[in-house]
């Protein structure tokens, strides 16, 4: 099983992030499941959504404690919203942040975390593109980018589904670069940053890195 | 067709192929997503031959229910919390008149204090209103649920409630298997009202009845509530034949070891403590007990589909030998304890069961695997109480974090 959380705040599209990225796991073959929480419904205010994928039907309901894969959609909550909080030691952190790896881990204050950390400038990417702050697309791009769960067609297929015309078509293309950033961020870090191929079926504690 | 879909969308758009003539609802959360569905199917001609009316109260919305079904027409709405308390009274003169109203409560906590979140404390307190209430595990019972609503009605003239775990399960995404606008049309009977409110022949329905006929009249009702457990049966068992999945029906058994939703799968031993428990958190009991199976505890799980009429006969078949019995509960009856619990209890009347309340997920608070096998390690040790809290904090009532809440303002 392979367990995804996702950090944000009310009007960042967070619940949304969730949706799509369990649809483009579907798409990508697994079972799927998001699950939202909800906090006070105000813009602004910290929100948590999960995604789970497996290879057979998802039957728990309880909220993701030990996630493999965190996206954090807002570098501000990298202190109060703990978002490394229960991540499984090999896992990935995405954030949406114009700063580096270092400095995360310096304002989340997980120095001593094994966790890999990949940075996208998604609010950026997104506004060239979609003209609003709702980074999820991005997001969702630079996870495929990371890890063989879902591709980046998958993200650029559910987001056009689900916002037909020039909304979904800005999300795609805000994909494929937040994608293509992240690639080459890999890329000039020798790769290291990103889950294995492999299954979702794969438990956390299975995974090894290159 | 499999797709990934929010509950309240694969709800609405399940109900909108059943057909109904008239929609009457006031949002509500976590219903809203729900009804908004209906209301745009309707908008946009997708829902065809219906009237969406819109109301300024809960009241209202079973009020025009009431007079639809009255006037021979399918008639649904939705609800939750503080909306079915609102509409309580049109509630009782619904099931009173006879009209197979079916209703879906997005089940939330009442309050005060204010809590928008899951439990079962709204239809609970709804026990007694002569309605059927039937609780879906997962969203692909929620909406195939509404299916077996509407033929079990429209054939009792009793109106039924189809309850599912608000947000748990309506703003939950999830690979679901709708049935097309066809397979229902070929499953669930056009609507024929057993009685119908004619101008060129005018009668009273819900009249007054005076001491000379009340008990009568209430009797009558109560032996129609009885023949109500073997009609949703006998309707679930042919939905399972066409559609092929398990859906419905009065109790659901699962797989000793795989936790395999198997009406077929055998009656507890003796050696055995049973999992009794309603709505979503049946999920997270089928993936928490697996690992204690695989450890040799010997643990099985039964779920109440049926809550009204309760499934006494059904329940017992079900436990076969075993008298250890725990019930997850998620709505609680002041000062006595779970209410599935107390229903439970009457079904086991006479036979010797122990049985262990845990009343969980009150107001939201999530139901953790861990505390699930924690409960039954505790009851296999001996160590379970009669009536616990899961997961109870204890020293007082914890402060949100700054931020979290409305409340110091």
């Amino acid at each position: 099983m392979r367990q995804v959380r996702i950090h944000g705040r009310g009007g960042q599209g967070v619940v949304t992030a969730a949706e799509m990225l369990a649809r483009a796991g579907f798409l990508a073959g697994h079972e799927a499941q998001a699950i939202p929480s909800f906090g006070s419904e105000r813009t602004g205010a910290p929100v948590v959504a999960y995604c789970r994928f497996d290879d057979a039907p998802l039957r728990t309901r309880e909220p993701v404690l030990a996630p493999d894969v965190v996206l954090v959609q807002d570098p501000t909550l990298l202190g109060p919203a703990a978002p490394f909080a229960g991540l499984s030691p090999r896992g990935l952190v995405i954030v949406n942040t114009t700063s580096d790896a270092p400095a995360v881990r310096a304002q989340a204050a997980v120095d001593d975390i094994g966790a890999h950390v990949v940075t996208v400038p998604a609010t950026s990417i997104t506004m060239t593109h979609l003209g609003s702050p709702k980074p999820a697309a991005a997001m969702l791009a630079a996870y495929a980018a990371c890890a063989d769960d879902i591709t980046l067609e998958a993200v650029q297929a559910v987001f056009r589904e689900r916002f037909p015309g020039r909304v979904g078509d800005a999300n795609a293309s805000a994909a494929a670069e937040a994608y293509a950033y992240v690639r080459a961020e890999r890329a000039a870090t020798g790769g290291g940053a990103g889950l294995p191929s492999g299954a979702p079926g794969t438990t956390s504690t299975e995974v090894s890195h290159a | 067709m499999r797709e990934v879909l929010e509950g309240s969308q694969a709800v609405a758009r399940t109900v909108a192929r059943c057909r109904p003539g008239v929609i009457c609802a006031y949002p509500i959360s976590p219903q809203t997503h729900i009804v908004e569905a209906l209301s745009v199917m309707a908008r946009t001609g997708e829902l065809t031959d219906c009237e969406y009316v819109n109301v300024e109260s809960e009241f209202s919305a079973m009020s025009v229910s009431i007079g639809a079904s009255a006037a021979g027409s399918r008639a649904y709405t939705a609800t939750a919390s503080q909306g079915l308390l609102y509409m309580a009274e049109a509630v009782f003169n619904a099931s009173g008149m006879g009209l197979p109203i079916v209703m879906t409560v997005a089940n939330r906590a009442i309050g005060a204090p204010i809590n928008i979140w899951n439990d079962q404390s709204d239809a609970l307190a709804m026990r007694d209103a002569g309605w059927l209430q039937l609780y879906a595990a997962d969203n692909q019972e929620a909406a195939d649920l509404h299916i077996i609503a509407f033929a079990v009605a429209e054939e009792l003239g009793i109106p039924a409630m189809v309850c599912m775990d608000g947000f748990v399960l309506t703003h939950a995404s999830d690979v679901v298997d709708l049935a097309t606008a066809e397979q229902i049309d070929g499953f669930l009977p056009p609507f024929r009202a057993q009685q119908v409110l004619d101008v060129e022949n005018p009668t009273t329905i819900g009249t007054m009845a005076g001491p000379e006929s009340f008990t009568e009249t209430k009797y009558l009702q109560h032996l129609r509530f009885l023949d109500a457990a073997e009609v949703i049966d006998r309707w679930s068992t042919a939905f399972r034949e066409s559609f092929g999945r398990q859906t419905g029906g009065l109790v659901a058994r699962y797989d000793p070891d795989s936790l395999d939703r198997n009406n077929l799968a055998p009656p507890g031993d003796a050696t055995d403590v049973t999992v009794i428990a309603m709505g979503s958190v049946l999920g997270t009991l089928q993936a928490a007990l697996v690992p204690l199976r695989a450890a040799g505890v010997s643990v099985r799980l039964l779920g109440i589909s049926s809550f009204r009429p309760f499934p006494e006969l059904a329940l017992r078949e079900a436990l076969g030998e075993c008298r250890d019995v725990i019930v997850i509960d998620r709505a609680l009856e002041l000062g006595a304890g779970g209410v599935l619990t107390g229903n439970v209890g009457r079904a086991l009347a006479g036979t010797r069961s122990r049985i262990h309340s845990v009343v969980a997920g009150l107001g939201g608070r999530p139901i953790l695997e861990a505390s699930l096998r924690d409960v039954v390690a505790r009851e296999r040790a001996g160590q379970l109480g009669r009536l616990e809290f899961l997961d109870l904090k204890t020293g007082g009532v914890p402060v949100p974090p700054v931020g979290a809440t409305e409340v110091a303002r």
